[in-house]
């Protein structure tokens, strides 16, 4: 098995960070930062790494929200889950979108083309509930209005 | 032991000084609640459960909170009654209350809490919460994994961790979504999970649950039937049938614990395979017979034997009583020392070359002695899967801080335990060895007095270090220099230091000399005769310690005797009233010679497997085919059997009592749990019967303890030995006579040698006989999988068979790229013997140059590819080293 760039490059960010078992969350970060989720592959290298067992570290990568564990979809949907949003009735919006794509918070559909996950407050409660698809904000949303914007996304992903 | 004086509850308690609360109140009988603390485990306080009031002040948890003089301690006031009932509350909120089908009940702690707190019916509906109802895990053959039952105390956790050294789970995610989870919640079958079910055993409630759930109708205590360990288990027994095995926790030698093997691997014993009946071949067709018919045949068939004609096999399976048996009918009834057992092809150079340097073969020291060595140095041994609760110790030891040096051509387990590991090319321990001496003399660590007090020889095994230069260690092993000194140091200098082998050292042309040099580097570090040191070679089979010490050997009696010995001679003629032979006998190997050459003609083999076992196996089918007359004694029809003119059922371990003497020359009782299943009978029943119709005496035993005792007479190492003395523990020989306690530890003042002193022995690099060439450019080396045993006739009828079904041929990836080979596709590997198909497993455990195999599965026979060249003292084949090509057939 010759090893490939990728591989250098993931090798390279984990050992640029310090070789101690208290990097753990920073390491994680770096790596999450450069590939946008934590492959199993990482979490092999990081446990040789630190001599730390990988169920250990994945232990630490499901208790923040922040780790992502499979790579993040084409369309990547961010659900608020804020007070504002709530009220609003954010809780439904998620059950829907979830349903719809058959993925989990967290998850990512089969197709690799979404990707789901929760936000804090996003900063735009005056249009709640609010959700961000690849950043881009959709506010004002109910059950039917986000059906169709799944579909939409679902129409486009084909095409492509 | 310092003690202090405390006071439970107005109960004045003496107790020790090193205990926590909770360990003084459970051992005094007062029950503090408690659900994250075990015995086995560092205790952690994470349930609270366990909270009490100290001198009437502070509350603390007690699982963590050490004793002190003088302390008063209340196990209930109000404020904890309080703090119990909301944790036992939130707990139950969430948990399943179909307590009656759980097979945790009557075992559960959280039951048992529960009904100590006492829990408001009406308060307990009010908290449930809509339940959500996780996946329960059931991919692993012998327990399931119910997350809903989990109450997080996290004890499988630190029993993975900590006890078996394996890490497979964590806590993961948080609050109300906790659980405990594989990596990337993997079921366990695919998980790094090794089915050892320790957390099965220590789960405190339903969640981590057997499969099998019939409670056993009774139990019996006796001894595991697989690995040399030795482990105590309780056999549970619903019927007639044996249904579940667990450890048994006031065994010394495991404390409990046991591995995927003894504690699931019991599916043999009433499986329906299981020969029941004796089979005659007759017309090339086996075919059920009476006991009187098939005996009368033998009986009749070895009378007319000569005895250079007869050649006897015995069992590093069966009991001493068993093989004490089997040798004296050999020597007794057929007037020949043609005996011997599958000893030779595996630690026959450890008797040999442990004889010659400390003057007796077998485990210097002990392995509960294990934890507290300061480094262990463990060479050609992969400990995790064919001794695994010897792995516990290592792992255990490494905790406490341990230095670990493992040698050994493949990246197996225990090299992520160490701190130090060597990669050498199979077959250059010699160089390896002698290199790290060189070091130790040349940096002037060795330990001169132990030197000059204790050993002899020392100048001319001096002098033969000369050769072995750093270069050329470097240039034969493959070790990088550096590294080679750093072992050396480290072992030299962190004492007790405390050496393991097993077959990699043995299983060469040249293993005595391998196993002498172990015993070099241990006399020139003076790591002999002291607690935690010695050379320890790990015995593979359940009781090959006791078929060895018993003289199923060619050479020598019970006790290593020696058969050409005069006196010897005479002792044993007076003791069994007949002639006896006084000339050595030939061995395992040679007897397939023999076979060939027509000289041996009938064989009788007891429990033994070699059309799979023997190195260059077609050599040995086509032995078995010219015999004249051939009978086996087994439990199944092996390969081997298939072979037979006559095949005699025998009683399994759990069918008969006798002993096994265990790696650490421990005798132990192994005890009857069933009746023979069907029509069979204990090994030592059928051969004293055979004996009975020729019309010989001296086999007229009831029972096997009086073959014991007739041992003990015989046997100066097993004089002490009574199953009166077996009944609540194992004694380690020598136990010379009944006021002897045993000894755990050999050589503390004399080595048995005729000086009384150990001998360095001068040795000489010498390479593997058959090495890699063009035709043949890879090295092959045999080795075990942790799921079965030898070659599987008892671990392929059940689970065991799920965990590992096949053989796999272990190649590095670049050897596969080189040769264009992918992982899981089926390749043949030829040797100049023969040739086999197996599945290609691609991995970097494996190095480069080298690939590996085990020898459990009949349809891939490994030995029909491997060398048959023998060392020419041990005559032990080369089964460790043989060139071969891999192909896509
Ligand atoms: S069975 Fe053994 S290896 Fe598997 S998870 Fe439990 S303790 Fe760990
Ligand atoms: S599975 Fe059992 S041992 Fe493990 S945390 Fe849950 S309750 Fe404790
Ligand atoms: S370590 Fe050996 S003796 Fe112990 S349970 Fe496993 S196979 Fe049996
Ligand atoms: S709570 Fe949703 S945007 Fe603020
Ligand atoms: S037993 Fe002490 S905190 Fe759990």
């Amino acid at each position: 098995m010759t090893q490939s760039t990728e591989e250098f490059m993931l090798d390279d960010i984990i050992r640029g960070c310090p070789h101690s078992r208290d990097y753990l969350i920073s390491i994680l970060q770096a790596v999450q930062d450069r590939y946008g989720y934590l492959s199993r592959e990482s979490i092999y290298r990081i446990s040789d790494y630190l001599d730390l067992p990988e169920s250990k570290i994945y232990g630490v990568a499901t208790f923040y929200n922040q780790f992502r564990l499979k790579p993040p979809g084409k369309f990547q949907i961010h659900v608020c889950r804020g007070t504002a949003c709530h009220v609003k009735g954010s809780a439904g919006i998620l059950d829907t979108i979830g349903r719809e794509l058959g993925i989990e918070v967290g998850g990512t559909s089969k197709d690799g083309l979404f990707s789901l996950d929760t936000v804090a407050c996003l900063g735009a409660c005056s249009i709640a509930p609010v959700i961000t698809i690849n950043g881009k904000f959709y506010g004002r949303l109910d059950n039917k209005k986000v059906q169709s914007l799944v579909k939409k996304l679902k129409r486009q992903g084909d095409g492509t | 032991m310092d003690t202090v004086n405390i006071v439970i509850d107005g109960v004045d308690i003496e107790t020790g000084a090193d205990k926590t609360i909770l360990e003084a109140a459970l051992d005094h009988g007062i029950y503090i609640p408690h659900l994250c603390y075990h015995k086995d485990l560092d205790p952690v306080g994470i349930c609270r459960l366990c909270m009490v009031e100290i001198d009437g002040r502070r509350l603390d948890v007690s699982c963590k909170t050490p004793v002190r003089e003088g302390m008063r301690v209340r196990t209930e006031t109000e404020e904890i009654t309080k703090i119990r009932r909301v944790a036992v509350e939130l707990l139950l909120a969430n948990h399943p209350t179909d307590c009656l089908s759980c097979s945790g009940n009557t075992k559960c702690e959280l039951q048992r809490i529960a009904s100590y707190i006492g829990i408001d019916d009406r308060r307990m509906k009010s908290l449930r919460r809509k339940t959500v109802t996780l996946p329960i895990d059931t991919s692993n053959p012998y327990f399931d994994y119910d997350p809903n039952r989990c109450v997080l105390c996290g004890i499988c956790v630190r029993t993975c961790a900590d006890v078996v050294g394996v890490s497979n789970f964590d806590f993961a995610y948080r609050g109300y979504d906790s659980l405990i989870s594989t990596f990337m919640g993997k079921p366990m079958i695919e998980s790094r999970c090794v089915s050892c079910g320790e957390c099965v055993a220590r789960c405190p409630v339903g969640a981590l649950r057997p499969k099998a759930v019939p409670q056993p109708a009774r139990e019996v205590r006796t001894v595991c039937p697989y690995c040399g360990v030795g482990c105590g288990i309780w056999l549970g027994v619903r019927g007639e049938t044996v249904i579940a095995s667990r450890g048994d926790p006031d065994n010394v030698v495991n404390k409990g614990r046991l591995c995927v093997k003894g504690r699931f691997g019991h599916e043999f014993i009433n499986h329906p395979d299981r020969l029941t009946a004796p089979l005659i071949k007759k017309n090339g067709n086996f075919e059920k017979a009476s006991w009187d018919e098939a005996l009368d045949l033998v009986a009749a068939r070895f009378a007319k034997c000569k005895p250079d004609e007869f050649a006897a096999l015995s069992s590093a399976k069966c009991t001493n009583e068993d093989n004490y048996i089997v040798q004296k009918f050999t020597r007794a009834v057929m007037g020949t020392n043609t005996v011997d057992h599958c000893a030779r092809l595996c630690h026959a150079p450890s008797v040999a070359g442990l004889a010659q340097s400390f003057g007796s073969g077998a485990m210097t020291n002990s392995i509960g002695e294990i934890r507290n060595a300061d480094c262990i140095f463990a060479i050609g041994t992969n400990t995790t899967s064919a001794h695994p609760v010897i792995a516990y110790e290592v792992k255990e030891a490494v905790r406490r801080g341990a230095v670990l040096i493992v040698a050994n051509p493949r990246r197996i387990d225990l090299c992520e335990y160490a701190q130090i590991v060597l990669h050498h090319v199979p077959g250059t321990d010699v160089a390896l060895l002698m290199a790290m001496m060189k070091v130790i003399v040349d940096e002037d660590l060795q330990d001169d007095r132990f030197i000059e007090k204790r050993c002899e020889n020392f100048e001319a095994f001096f002098e033969s270090l000369e050769r072995f230069d750093l270069e050329f260690a470097q240039k034969t092993t493959g070790v990088p220099k550096e590294l080679i000194c750093e072992a050396a140091r480290s072992y030299a200098t962190r004492k007790p230091g405390m050496l393991l082998y097993a077959m990699g050292i043995t299983q060469h042309t040249h293993g005595t000399d391998n196993v002498l040099a172990t015993s070099n580097i241990a006399l020139l570090t003076g790591n002999v005769g002291l607690p935690s040191t010695g050379v320890n070679p790990l015995r593979g089979q359940n009781n090959v310690q006791g078929a060895c010490d018993l003289g199923a050997l060619p050479n020598v009696y019970p006790g290593y005797q020696k058969v050409d010995r005069p006196q010897i001679h005479t002792k044993f003629e007076e003791a069994w009233g007949t002639k006896l032979s006084d000339k050595p006998g030939i061995t395992h190997t040679e007897i397939f010679d023999a076979i060939h050459d027509k000289t041996v003609k009938v064989l009788y083999e007891v429990g033994e497997n070699p059309a799979l076992s023997e190195a260059n196996a077609n050599h040995v089918y086509a032995a078995l085919e010219k015999l004249d007359f051939f009978v086996v004694q087994d439990i199944f029809l092996t390969e081997t059997a298939r072979y037979a003119d006559v095949v005699l059922p025998a009683a399994s371990f759990a069918e008969k009592d006798g002993t096994f003497t265990n790696t650490e020359r421990r005798v132990q009782r192994v005890r009857k749990a069933i009746n023979p299943v069907g029509d069979s009978k204990p090994d030592w029943l059928i051969t004293c019967l055979i004996a009975k119709r020729m019309k010989k005496h001296g086999f007229d035993f009831d029972n096997p303890s009086q073959i014991m005792e007739e041992i003990a007479s015989l046997t100066p190492s097993y004089g002490g030995i009574t199953y009166k003395r077996l009944d609540d523990r194992g004694l380690q020989w020598p136990c010379p006579n009944t006021d002897s306690e045993g000894t755990p530890m050999l050589h503390s003042e004399f080595f048995a040698t005729v000086t009384g002193k150990g001998k360095f022995m001068p040795l000489q690099y010498k390479p593997s006989y058959e090495l890699p060439d063009e035709e043949y450019p890879l090295i092959l080396t045999t080795e075990r999988s942790l799921y079965h045993f030898h070659t599987a006739t008892m671990t392929r009828k059940g689970g065991l068979e799920v965990l590992r079904k096949c053989e796999l041929v272990e190649m590095n990836p670049k050897d596969a790229g080189t040769l264009g080979l992918k992982n899981g596709e089926t390749v043949r590997v030829v040797s100049r013997r023969g040739e086999v198909n197996a599945t290609l497993l691609v991995t970097d455990i494996s190095p480069v140059g080298v690939v590996s195999m085990t020898f459990h599965f009949a349809e891939s026979p490994t030995n029909v590819l491997t060398s048959d060249a023998i060392d020419p003292v041990a005559k032990i084949p080369e089964t460790k080293v043989c060139a071969v090509r891999v192909e896509r057939p």
